[in-house]
């Protein structure tokens, strides 16, 4: 198949129109006369993490409370591995932009007084079914701001460290996308679709991320060169058995305990982080004292309504699941379990390594929401936060003189030897449950109780290594399956870099996200960034000095 | 977890097709909207909400403990009405306004 090559010129490109990419669009345009460009695999209406909507704002700043007590939160949570520079500058924003997107049109409970009103301590009740589409409205309304719906980016344009622009292309027609910009931002979200899920039949995607995030912009950048952080501490979410639903909301909502089969509250017992909630559920279950669930019964009929709203606007699944087998919270308790490895950095510290701007180490690049590390629990509004630092960190780098991206000549062909018509779709599916198995059973998924050791990475590292020269060797037969190809490679590159990080860190620190069984302990000499870079083919590990709030931190 | 698109009561306009964050939907050649791939839905019934002729339906697979409910939207300015048809056949109608916020 030959593709049209199309050259497109932009200022500002952002990459992935999701809940960072849209609020830095804004902030961008709010701030200046240049031209944004966002370029977005599916529509920016209902794409992304909040494609379902997002039940509350968990990143404010209460009354009485700091931002520097958003940034100790953050930090014990992740157990110290956090950039104290990016979580203080998120932290500062945060109740900005929550103003901002309610004069957009969200919904946000509110008291008597005006004052919003508190779901725990740093979290607002809201009704989120429609952010998305609020956000996407909002940009409609700037005439210098474009979309490009149905356009998947796959390759950096990078010369001597700095970028000059992205090949895309459209998922629908034969076109070849060769994007010009001054400066470039990703937005592009996590990874999911890694490792084996929890249902691996007919509702395989239905996981708790979304399943279109591949990973991309940690791919993309891992082959151009860029520094990533702290791959290793994966998310793994606590969710309602089967419809993989949220649990916060029955835990916050309506206090549910998590408890055992014995029907004794198990959680104080490990440790209220994140990854302890996971990890006491995992442990539970392994000690036979299983199923764990969280304790819903007995709960009003009011709050019971209420609940099967609240999932309504965030997890449908979980409403249809209570109505159908008519056994709603009040009735029963709503038993949990752990999800399928993910690497996300609006959660984790996963990402980008960036400075104290959300410039990569690749200059130019920027990196924010899911995309960018160091930066644990931003949730929604600490991606818009960072949407903004980022828009405003481009602006200043931005040199008119940039000269255009070079033509797509060799990519080009290579492209259409891919597009030979000879393949299919199965053979790409087929590579990506294979390597689904790989992570599962020797880096640590759901069947192995989330646990590797050395020996069993290295096995890892061998299988996808062969997985992705299978990989290379695909056909696609039209623009759809090209992307599917895409998304598989841009999984399998990360595979290796997420193998690296996790055979780097010799101690166990985030129970739960990680079980090294070499190293069952914490142990304090890796209170340091576990970072690496893609050289030549092989990932080189950095350990790099933990970075205090307070510090602008410069590449 | 998916969607099935009654091909008879589908009316073509393509917006579950526009907003679906995978691209799973296509117009066929008919003029209507298919999903070729339904294990590909990740369940978060965007295109149910989109759809002005209800003719998306979404349910939970057998292999995630689906038992044949059925669930539809219908948009009426900020309200969202969710018609959910019970395995034995009764409804259940969940109203829901946009302008109130969770109460959880």
């Amino acid at each position: 198949m030959k593709l049209k090559e199309e050259p497109i010129l932009t200022d500002f490109l952002i990459v992935g129109g999701g809940t960072a990419g849209c609020y830095a669009a804004l902030a961008f345009c709010e701030r200046c006369d240049k031209s944004v460009l966002i370029a977005e695999k599916a529509n920016i209406k209902r794409s992304g993490c909040l494609a379902a909507g997002v039940n509350a704002l968990n990143a404010y700043i209460m009354p009485g409370g700091t931002p520097q007590g958003y940034v100790d939160y953050a930090r014990g949570d992740a157990e110290g591995i956090v950039r104290g520079d990016l979580l203080l500058t998120m932290s500062e924003r945060l109740n900005r932009v929550t103003r901002k997107i309610e004069g957009l049109g969200l919904t946000i409970l509110k008291n008597p007084d005006g004052s919003y009103a508190a779901r725990g301590k740093r979290n607002l009740k809201i009704n989120g079914e429609n952010i998305k589409p609020i956000l996407a409205e909002a940009i409609s309304k700037e005439p210098r701001i474009t979309v490009l719906n149905r356009v998947c980016v796959f390759e950096y344009i990078v010369r001597d460290n700095r970028i000059y622009g992205v090949y895309a292309v459209s998922i629908d027609k034969p076109i070849l996308y060769v994007i010009s910009a001054k400066a470039v931002l990703c937005a592009t979200g996590g990874a999911a679709g890694l490792y084996k899920p929890n249902n691996p039949g007919f509702s395989r995607h239905k996981m708790w991320y979304p399943p279109f995030n591949t990973g991309a912009g940690y791919a993309m950048g891992i082959r151009a060169g860029a520094e990533m952080t702290t791959l290793e501490m994966r998310f793994i979410a606590l969710r309602c058995k089967d419809t993989i639903a949220p649990t916060g909301t029955l835990a916050q909502g309506v206090g549910a305990k998590q408890v055992n089969s014995l029907g004794e509250v198990y959680e104080q017992k490990y440790g209220l982080t994140t990854s302890g909630r996971l990890h006491g559920t995992v442990s539970e279950n392994l000690e036979g004292r299983g199923p764990c669930c969280l304790r819903t019964a007995g709960i009003s009929p009011r709050q019971d309504e209420d609940l099967q709203k609240a999932y309504l606007n965030m997890a449908p699944s979980q409403t249809l699941r209570w109505i159908e087998s008519g056994n709603t919270p009040s009735m029963q308790n709503v038993e949990i379990e752990g999800t399928e490895p993910y690497i996300t950095g609006g959660h984790t510290a996963s990402g980008y390594w960036v400075n104290t701007n959300r410039e990569t180490t690749v200059r130019g690049l920027f990196a924010a929401g899911d995309a960018a590390g160091g930066c644990p629990q931003k949730y929604v509004t600490g991606a818009f936060a960072e949407g903004e630092i980022a828009a405003q960190g481009a602006l200043k780098y931005m040199d008119d003189g940039t000269p255009l991206a070079a033509s797509g000549g060799g990519v080009k062909t290579l492209l259409e030897s891919r597009l030979d018509g000879t393949g299919s779709a199965d053979e790409t599916d087929r590579l990506e449950e294979e390597m689904q198995l790989v992570m599962d059973e020797h880096a640590g998924g759901i069947s192995r109780h989330y646990r590797y050791s050395g020996e069993s990475l290295k096995t890892a590292d061998e299988k996808i290594r062969i997985l992705a020269d299978r990989a290379d060797l695909l056909k696609a037969g039209n623009m759809r399956e090209l992307v599917y190809i895409f998304e598989l490679m841009e999984r399998l590159i990360l595979c290796r870099a997420l193998i690296a990080h996790l055979a780097a860190r010799h101690e166990t620190r985030w129970r739960g996200f990680t079980e090294n069984t070499d190293y069952p302990d914490t142990n304090d000499v890796f209170l340091k960034y576990i970072n690496s870079r893609f050289v030549d083919g092989e990932f080189q590990i950095l350990f790099r000095d933990l970075v205090a709030e307070g510090e602008a931190y410069e590449h | 977890m998916s969607i099935e698109i009654r091909r008879e009561a589908c009316i073509g306009c393509g917006q579950c097709a526009d907003v679906c964050p995978g691209s799973l939907i296509l117009i066929g050649p008919e003029g209507h909207a298919v999903i070729p791939r339904p294990e590909r839905c990740w369940g978060c019934a965007s295109c149910v909400k989109e759809c002005p002729a209800l003719a998306i339906e979404f349910f939970l697979g057998e292999d995630m403990g689906g038992k044949g409910g059925r669930m539809t939207v219908r948009r009426d300015n900020s309200l969202l009405r969710w018609d959910i048809v019970k395995p034995d056949g009764s409804l259940k109608t969940i109203t829901i306004d946009s302008r109130d916020p969770n109460g959880y």
